[in-house]
């Protein structure tokens, strides 16, 4: 049978993986595709610890299913805040959103 | 090595490998369509740890709804300029990537020394009451965080409409 470290190992480079993505990319869709798969990564570590730790009490899979919750609002408003700054800037690039820079 | 490893081994390499290429990919819908391959990967790990329900919810919500959300933003934020054309990433990426490696690096060493690490699959009590047991659960001892993010959920959906509503000028 797989051992848990292996569900941890895996969730630990997905995580890594997507905060490369955050840090290095240009475009703000793409920092968000990043910030998806971190959530993806601890969602992963969520069901691997409530199966292999508590797999008797549900609290794992419900603090689960709220991350799923939260993930979707988080994109739906990212989106919306992108596609709206777009509209009026003409940028999606991160770094040209600077009206606040000092 | 059993069934269930070589499954899980392919899937991670799936996932891992599609995940890369999401945050190197110069075309951001080709890094649209590798996050769809790299969620189903996760949504087969999913069902190797017995969450089912949660596999159906990865492709239906996050397959089905956040993947197409990010095709559409990113087709509506296309320049035409010809700005798309270079390099997604930052100059400085091998910073990041030296971070992220560190931290990965860092928490598996972590993990390392932890007793638990290596636990391996205990016995489910009630492998087929799995799904009624999180439904009562969410109705009764989670209600409070149930409906707290359901009152989220509803206020994200109005904020993301008044966001990006196009007001007539």
């Amino acid at each position: 049978m797989i051992p848990l470290s292996w569900y941890l190992v895996f969730a630990a480079a997905l995580f890594c993986i997507g905060l490369f993505g955050v840090l290095s990319r240009k475009n703000a869709i793409a920092i968000l595709m990043g910030i998806e798969l971190m959530l993806n990564a601890v969602n992963v570590n969520l069901i691997a610890f409530w199966r292999y730790r508590t797999p008797d009490t549900i609290a794992g899979q419900a603090f689960a299913i709220m991350v799923f919750a939260v993930a979707a609002a988080e994109v739906a408003v990212g989106l919306a805040l992108i596609i709206a700054v777009y509209r009026r800037r003409n940028t999606v690039v991160a770094d040209e959103i600077d009206l606040m820079k000092w | 090595m059993g069934a269930m490893q070589i499954l899980f081994l392919l899937a991670a390499a799936a996932v891992l490998g599609a995940a890369i290429l999401v945050v190197t990919s110069r075309n951001l819908v080709h890094a649209a369509l590798w996050l769809i391959v790299a969620l189903f990967g996760v949504a087969v790990v999913y069902v190797l740890l017995n969450a089912g329900f949660f596999a159906i919810v990865q492709v239906v919500i996050y397959i089905g709804a956040i993947a197409i959300l990010f095709i559409f933003a990113v087709m509506l934020t296309r320049q035409i300029g010809g700005k798309d054309g270079g390099s997604q990433n930052h100059s400085t990426w091998w910073v990041a990537a030296l971070l992220s490696l560190l931290l990965m690096v860092g928490i598996v060493w972590i993990l390392s020394t932890w007793q638990g690490f290596a636990t391996e699959l205990p016995a489910l009590a009630n492998e087929k009451e799995l799904i009624s047991e999180l439904g009562k659960s969410l109705v009764s001892t989670y209600l409070l965080p149930f409906e707290l993010a359901s009152v989220l959920l509803v206020a994200a959906l109005i904020g993301a409409i008044y966001v990006s509503w196009e007001k007539s000028r």
